[in-house]
């Protein structure tokens, strides 16, 4: 036992040294891939997978008529682009989307936030959210068009039954995390409740409100998308819906291509908005 | 003065036999005093501490704050703990500052009021950071400060630089002092640290062992300002082996 210690101690540290730096120069001494390879590789991926789309439509690989082909899909997109009806349709969606997403995170996060006032209130009305988060709220669409009509009301409601409960429970449940010793010493100053609410609890939730942002934007977007479908006379909803019943492939694939564009900016936009209002308000994060 | 009288404080636990926490315990401060207390943990101090900032209400007994009853009321003394609870969204002036907005002192003239006291106190030029960016003994000075602030006659430090290293802690001991000078508070200090509290303090009290009582009160008659060489004057080394021979005999009553 002994002679084996000694043994390692004598005769290999040099070596065991080496072994471990070698491994530790891989693991925290790699630089940071540089943007422009990156950003080449990404294009590459893109362009060769239309590129293959394409090329199997046209060797009858896959069936041309299912599954159309990226020339085809880029002409209607020019041709929705150039007769107005893309972008009329994308506002549509995208003023729903929107709307409904301000709605139910501005509504969301007063309702998480409102239960900071009593914890008999909180008590009773969080097992009701709990289950209508539960409800697959999609299903929800057919009553929400014959109440709110065919309008941008019933997208605007989808988006804010697909938003509103998720900020409620995201508030509540930072609500909840917020220092009680931190609220504590507020009202030992002698601060009155909606001081201590305004300066500790609203602050102190901010950044659990802030991020239910981005999985909101997504959500609000499926509303809306899903109420046109159901019944609409605009948006890309209704766009992909009516493609769909007159076997138009390419305009259905050119309108989900313009909801990605859509979803992803949104998505960018979201981000930014949440890191720079963490950031200004709340020094927090990088 | 603040009058602690008979306090008792009995803790009911749903599993298990009640706590006594303090056993009726009287305590006076005159106005303008330093006192410490001292005690092993679990001895109540941080109860004594609630139950006088108005956190906790005694199961007996009363608190008096210049013969007015102030159990159960918060706001009357202002405190502060080992936590700096500064809020992190705040700039450390807006921090200091808190107090002073809550009582409804208008922003301009809090701010010039805070102002000379940060630069005094080392956090010149620190005003617009935040307390992520300071380091712990800054952001305790700014907590320090804000209680100091409150326009609050008494004022409770609850082990305020247990968290410090051990040479952060001596300075914001000599920096206490030039506060409590300044501002001329009746001080509470809390603290299992016997150094510490004969340094700072003009008193000392002991607890014993749960449930607490106070087994000494013990003037400290060393000569202020102090200098940091009083620890190991023999005046000092006195005070402390009296101290350490009854919590010695307090720690031991459980065993």
């Amino acid at each position: 036992m002994s002679l084996e210690v000694a043994d390692v101690a004598v005769q290999s540290p040099a070596r065991r040294r080496d072994a471990r730096g070698r491994r530790l120069r891989r693991v925290y001494h790699e630089r940071p891939p540089a943007t422009v390879p990156v950003l080449a590789g990404r294009l590459t991926l893109f362009l060769g997978a239309l590129a293959l789309w394409e090329l199997s439509a046209r060797l009858r690989v896959i069936n041309p008529f299912l599954w159309s082909m990226p020339s085809l899909i880029a002409q209607e997109f020019v041709r929705t682009l150039r007769d107005g009806s893309l972008l009329a349709d994308a506002s549509y969606t995208f003023t729903s989307t929107v709307l409904g997403f301000a709605i139910g995170t501005l509504a969301g996060s007063a309702i998480g936030l409102s239960f900071w006032w009593s914890t008999y209130y909180a008590k009773i009305v969080e097992p009701f959210l709990v289950v209508f988060e539960g409800i697959p709220k999609l299903a929800l669409a057919p009553i929400f068009v014959l109440v709110f009509g065919l309008g941008i009301e019933s997208k605007i409601g989808m988006a804010v039954a697909l938003t509103i409960v998720v900020s409620a429970l995201t508030t509540y449940g930072g609500m909840r995390a917020v220092d009680r010793d931190l609220v504590r010493m507020v009202f030992s100053l002698g601060a009155s409740r909606w001081q201590v609410f305004r300066k500790v609890i609203v602050p102190g939730t901010f950044p659990a409100m802030l991020s239910a942002l981005r999985i909101n934007i997504g959500l609000a977007l499926a509303g809306a998308i899903v109420g046109e479908f159901i019944g609409s006379q605009r948006g890309l909803g209704r766009a992909i819906e009516y493609a769909g019943q007159t076997y138009n492939i390419a305009l259905i694939w050119s309108g989900i291509f313009t909801l990605s564009l859509l979803s992803l900016v949104l998505y960018l936009v979201t981000a930014w908005l949440e890191a720079n209002l963490l950031r200004r308000f709340l020094h927090q994060g990088r | 003065m603040l009058v602690l009288t008979e306090i008792s404080k009995r803790f009911e636990s749903p599993h298990g036999p009640p706590v006594d926490a303090l056993e009726s315990l009287s305590l006076n401060v005159p106005a303008g005093r330093f006192v410490s207390i001292l005690g092993p943990s679990g001895c109540g101090k941080s109860t004594i501490f609630n139950v006088i900032a108005g956190l906790e209400v005694p199961t007996s007994g009363s608190v008096c704050v210049d013969g007015v009853p102030i159990d159960g009321l918060s706001g009357v003394v202002a405190y502060m703990l080992q936590k700096d609870l500064l809020l992190p969204w705040r700039s450390i002036i807006d921090n200091v500052v808190l107090g002073m907005e809550i009582d409804g002192i208008p922003k301009r003239e809090a701010y010039a009021r805070a102002r000379p006291l940060l630069e005094r106190y080392g956090l010149g030029g620190f005003e617009s950071r935040y307390p992520s960016q300071l380091s712990g003994g800054m952001r305790q000075r700014a907590a320090l400060l804000r209680t100091m602030l409150c326009d609050r006659e008494i004022v409770l430090l609850d082990e305020p630089f247990a968290a410090l290293d051990a040479q952060t802690r001596a300075d914001m001991q000599e920096w206490l002092l030039d506060v409590w000078d300044d501002f001329k508070k009746t001080v509470v200090f809390v603290t299992h640290d016997v150094d510490e509290a004969i340094y700072l303090s003009d008193e000392i009290v002991v607890m014993s062992a749960r449930p607490g009582r106070i087994v000494e009160r013990l003037p400290i008659e060393l000569a202020r300002p102090r200098q940091r060489s009083v620890i190991t004057a023999p005046a000092f080394i006195a005070y402390k082996e009296r101290i350490l021979a009854h919590l010695e005999r307090t720690v031991s009553i459980p065993r």
